[in-house]
């Protein structure tokens, strides 16, 4: 979005001039404050010659919020600045109305959730600190995975996750798969299931390094001339789905 | 001191004034005046929980009966904060039970409140009223249930819009058959059900309950039960608002209502199904505030609903209404005081109704009482702000968000600047503000030139230099509350107006460009603000001094700056300017 070109008459002489100190003396009614007297000098573009990147997520956002495109507004934390309690009941109300064949005893479970319904947990291997995601935010896994893509790797060199390439996280070509903890406390692998189930029966999602998730087993729909919707580089061999409801029990290899 | 009037006189005259202001004024006066007002307050206002510390406010008021205060930054509620950050409730109502034992309210917002201090709160205060918990979290059903069993005198229990985890539904069960003071009873934000027979008989024998706000698992059919035995309720929030249309159902109903002649207030309102609308019909006329906030249905159904209203103040409605039913509003409630207009897809790719800057020009055009207004729309322009500004210089807060947050006037496509700028011009009696669009600094410059008696701004994605920070903390002379994201603001506005933060409240910047050098440099020079820099890539000193904060929280205190529940993601300087996290 381009900004028109804006007369900057307005920073005129008689303006302020801002110096880089520290003016204690300024607001209005104060008590007259010594002037900083020994302080310190704050460093400026000299300092660092060699200049500085240290990436705020502030570009980012403002790119994505500069596009009109909403998928990309869904990426900017907070952002409608809606409440979470207004925004849960919101789409609990829409989930309700949209999904059909749902009986009464799954819309309530989702209410009973309370507020928070949308947030869940995602840590990823190797960070200690995790971040909260809004899943509501989401309706299907690709926008779910790009934006954790975005999250935990993303190219600004002082991010988390230090990688710079662009990583996938659902087709199993990276070194780490997305998993998530359902309500039974299993540990399972994203994108197996239809995306308003996966809503249902998450609790925290984790993005764990491929070669610990070899312990881990994916519903893979024996499909032969489709790339399964699960991990493929994985090597599971075929476990087909019963059609319809969720027949026997996942394995653990 | 011979011409002095005995204490009992001054504490007389000091009970007549309720505002802390008036009384802070008083106590300024002289030091008897100062004593004699300490040992007479009996209610406080903590606008921070860490501006000062429990034993401090113990110490000079020993003999409170009602505590107000709040925990987290505002932006908190938009996820701005993380988890963890602090707002604990436990410290001061664990000294305050032992040093009130008379308390009798307690008002929290956006603090941290465990089922621990509910129950200590229950079983403390022996004389405990009043609980309103508001955007709290941290407590279960079961601390509600220590409440609901202890507190014998209990007026009011407020619940509004927390956070609350829902072991079971009986917990209102814990109401002994003796109690019946309540006045009260706000359990909106429950998602599971409570026992419906509980309930009605909780409600039949508390003869001066006022205010009933239900939760969304109570179904319209027992709405009527419920409202038939309590005829004197001045506030309704129903529960769900549907049922299988059927002509019984729909008479109980109607018949209730009618028998309450007091009510004022409704809210709740989910699932609504219009049918049951008219059902209300007669009590319409006496409603002076209506929340169809959570109500997807279409305009018609809401206007034929809103323009029985006729002595209608507050209206809080999702976008379905579109602009025709907003000029409705505006031919049918002159007393219109308070208008929010809440998005029912914010994610939409396109716009799902027709709701445009004109609902809202229609309205400031109508409604001569209109002072608070909360819109989000889709697209504005600057000749509607202009022309909304004209209409209505009486605007007291006006908060503004358009789900672009850099959308321009869509129709010369330049900076909202103007449009802004005549809001603050015209409106001379603003408080508060938040605004959206592309917006230059050039819309701080006319800020800081006229919003005078702002004291609440809040601003995302806007400006262009540190000049538009700095108009606005060097011009707004009543500013309070400043909570800024994702704005090109760094060191050099906030050092150099480093003595205004002290007169502030607190400031919040996130995504900006706030260097650590600075917020040290903040810190070592202005020892009564805790600059707290919220981080979660690990110790600030570990990258350049010039490297931009995620998040800085900067607030006046008089409390030790070293608060003791810091998160390992929150660093404040110590005295030795050392970092400091716990």
């Amino acid at each position: 979005m381009e900004n028109s070109t804006v007369e900057k008459e307005y920073i005129g002489d008689e303006e302020l001039e801002l110096g880089l100190g520290l003016s204690l003396g300024n607001a209005s009614g104060e008590k007259g404050a010594a002037a900083y007297g020994n302080g310190g000098r704050i460093l400026t573009a000299k300092d660092f010659p060699n200049g500085f990147a240290c990436g705020t997520k502030r570009e980012r956002a403002q790119k994505s919020a500069s596009s009109s495109d909403p998928a990309a507004l869904r990426q900017v934390v907070g952002w409608p600045p809606i409440r979470s309690y207004r925004m849960n009941s919101l789409l609990s109300q829409a989930k309700a109305s949209n999904v059909a064949g749902e009986d009464d005893e799954s819309s309530k479970k989702k209410m009973n959730h309370g507020g928070h319904l949308g947030f869940v947990k995602v840590n990823m291997d190797g960070l200690p600190i995790g971040r909260k995601l809004d899943l509501n935010a989401h309706k299907t896994y690709q926008t779910l995975a790009k934006a954790l893509e975005e999250m935990f790797f993303s190219p600004s060199p002082h991010s988390r996750g230090g990688k710079e390439q662009t990583v996938k996280l659902l087709d199993g070509s990276s070194e780490f798969v997305l998993t998530y903890e359902d309500k039974e406390g299993d540990w399972m692998l994203v994108g197996d299931v239809p995306w308003g189930m996966f809503l249902n029966t998450v609790k925290r999602l984790r993005i764990m390094r491929t070669s610990e998730a070899n312990g881990l087993v994916g519903w893979v729909k024996q499909v032969p001339l489709r790339h399964p919707v699960g991990f493929p580089s994985l090597n599971l061999g075929h476990l087909i789905r019963a059609d319809g409801v969720e027949h026997g029990s996942h394995v653990r290899v | 001191m011979a011409y002095s009037f005995p204490e009992e006189v001054l504490e007389h005259v000091f009970s007549f004034l309720s505002s802390d202001r008036d009384r802070n004024a008083v106590s300024l006066v002289c030091k008897s005046w100062y004593d004699i007002e300490r040992w007479c307050r009996r209610r406080i206002f903590v606008g921070n929980c860490y501006a000062v510390s429990p034993e401090m406010v113990i110490r000079r008021f020993p003999e409170l009966r009602a505590v107000e205060m709040k925990g987290k930054p505002h932006f908190a509620d938009f996820n701005l904060v993380p988890e963890g950050w602090g707002a604990y409730a436990y410290p001061w109502i664990a000294a305050m039970a032992e040093a009130y034992p008379f308390l009798e309210e307690i008002k929290l917002k956006r603090m941290v409140v465990t089922d621990d201090t509910l129950e200590l709160i229950s079983k403390s205060c022996k004389n405990f009223k009043l609980l309103v918990l508001t955007s709290c979290e941290g407590f279960t059903t079961d601390g509600l249930a220590s409440i609901a069993a202890n507190c014998r005198h209990l007026r009011e229990l407020d619940l509004r819009e927390s956070e609350v985890e829902e072991l079971s539904g009986h917990w209102l069960s814990h109401f002994p058959d003796s109690c019946t003071s309540l006045v009260s009873l706000n359990i909106s934000c429950l998602g599971s059900e409570v026992s419906f027979s509980i309930l009605e008989r909780l409600v039949a024998r508390s003869p001066n309950l006022r205010t009933l706000r239900l939760n969304r698992a109570v179904p319209l059919e027992r709405l009527a039960n419920l409202i038939r035995r309590a005829p004197q309720l001045v506030e309704l929030g129903t529960g769900a608002y549907s049922a299988e249309i059927r002509s019984d159902t729909f008479s109980n109903l109607a018949d209730a209502f009618s028998a309450c002649k007091q009510l004022k207030a409704l809210s709740g309102f989910w699932d609504v199904v219009p049918s049951y609308l008219p059902a209300m019909y007669s009590v319409c006329s006496g409603i002076t505030s209506l929340n169809l906030s959570y109500a997807a249905i279409p305009s018609t159904d809401l206007v034929k609903l809103i323009s029985q209203c006729q002595n209608l103040q507050r209206l809080w409605v999702m976008d379905y209404i579109e602009d025709s039913g907003l000029d409705v509003l505006a031919a049918s409630c002159k007393d219109l005081q308070e208008l929010r207009v809440f998005p029912s897809d914010p994610f939409g790719a396109e716009p799902n109704v027709s709701l445009t800057e004109q609902g809202l020009v229609s309205v400031s055009e109508g409604c001569p009482k209109l002072e608070s207004v909360l819109y989000f729309c889709r697209q504005m322009s600057n000749a509607a702000l202009i022309a909304i500004a004209k209409n209505r210089p009486n605007f007291i807060r006006f908060r503004l968000c358009i789900i672009d947050p850099q959308a321009p006037d869509y129709l010369t496509l330049e900076p909202l600047d103007a449009g802004f700028g005549a809001i603050v011009e015209k409106c001379k009696e603003l408080r508060r503000l938040s605004m959206t669009g592309l917006l230059t600094d050039r819309v701080f410059k006319y800020i800081g030139s006229h919003a005078k008696k702002l004291e609440m701004l809040s601003i995302a994605f806007a400006g262009d230099s540190d000049l538009g920070l700095h108009h606005v903390l060097s011009g707004c002379d009543s500013l309070r509350k400043l909570e800024i994201r994702d704005c090109p603001f760094g060191d050099k506005a906030l050092l150099a107006n480093a003595a205004k933060l002290e007169t502030m409240r607190s400031l919040w910047m996130s995504s900006c460009s706030v260097s650590f050098g600075a917020c040290k440099l903040l810190a070592q020079k202005m020892p009564r603000l805790n600059v707290e820099v919220i981080d979660e890539r690990g110790p600030p000193d570990s990258r350049p001094e010039s490297c931009s904060v995620e998040r800085v929280y900067v607030y006046r205190t008089v409390a030790s700056r070293q608060r003791l529940d810091m998160p390992d993601f929150v660093w404040t300087l110590d005295e030795d300017s050392s970092l400091r996290y716990s």
